[in-house]
């Protein structure tokens, strides 16, 4: 028995529902080939910290899971690598800490002055996914009050971020 | 008479000492190194991105081999960037 635990990006011009239903399918997946999910971490939209074909921000998930052998991975690396919606991916394979800090994460007992700082950030990045998300899609507009304007080129985002 | 108080130095005594480096791996007990955390992985890298040498953290190596390949992951995850210019 092995934990492991794979994040990937999923491409954000996606609407919300193809984006759950992706990160869904590579649960289903998991879970076909005899793996228990552990659990599944949605860390949301998040600024990446350099283009990746020339988008500006991904969705990420992180999913742990626990299998036997672990001779499904490659497999599953590979429909990572075909599917255009994947960004990007990483496989680990965690050690005993490793699945202690896990469980300790979900309990929130890791980090508690320092995350604080980066979970307001986080609120802060999610109520801008939750604004880009309540836009119309194929043009996200965050400024707030343009949003009685024009309704902005189609463009905007790519030149925003 | 000059007392042990008068006495100048010409040269600040407390300058030259540095205080002893340690490992705060060792020194608070965290075993596993988060590659998913990038705010405190930026502790270990110079504002170009650049790893920071043991010489400067302080790390143990064990430790030290583990923020590296953290950072690695960090990096090909575009939680932080491979280059950058002032990071801090």
């Amino acid at each position: 028995m092995r934990n492991h635990e794979v994040t990937f990006i999923v491409d954000p011009v996606l609407s919300g529902d193809e984006i759950k239903a992706t990160a869904q399918a590579y649960a289903d997946l998991i879970k076909k080939e005899g793996a228990q999910i552990v659990h599944t971490d949605e860390m949301g939209l998040r600024q990446l910290a350099y283009p990746i074909n020339r988008r500006t921000s991904g969705v990420y998930y992180c999913i742990e899971f626990q299998s036997d052998t672990g001779a499904f991975i490659p497999k599953m690396e590979l429909s990572f690598r075909r599917d255009e919606r994947i960004m990007r991916f990483l496989t680990v394979s965690l050690d005993k800490y490793g699945i202690k800090y896990n469980v300790d994460k979900r309990d929130g007992k890791i980090g508690k002055a320092k995350k604080r700082v980066s979970k307001a950030a986080a609120a802060a990045q999610a109520k801008k996914a939750a604004q880009t998300k309540a836009a119309p899609k194929p043009a996200p507009k965050p400024p707030a009050p343009k949003k009685a304007a024009t309704p902005p080129p189609p463009v905007a985002k790519s030149e925003e971020e | 008479m000059a007392s042990r108080d008068d006495i100048k130095f010409l040269s600040n005594p407390t300058i030259g000492q540095q205080k002893k480096k340690y490992c705060r791996f060792k020194k608070y007990g965290i075993k596993y190194i988060d590659y998913k955390d990038p705010d405190f992985l930026l502790q270990f890298v110079n504002e170009q991105g650049k790893i920071l040498p043991r010489r400067i953290t302080g790390n143990s190596l064990k430790y030290q081999r583990k923020v590296s390949a953290s950072i690695k992951r960090a990096r090909h995850l575009a939680m932080m960037p491979y280059v950058g210019d002032l990071l801090k």
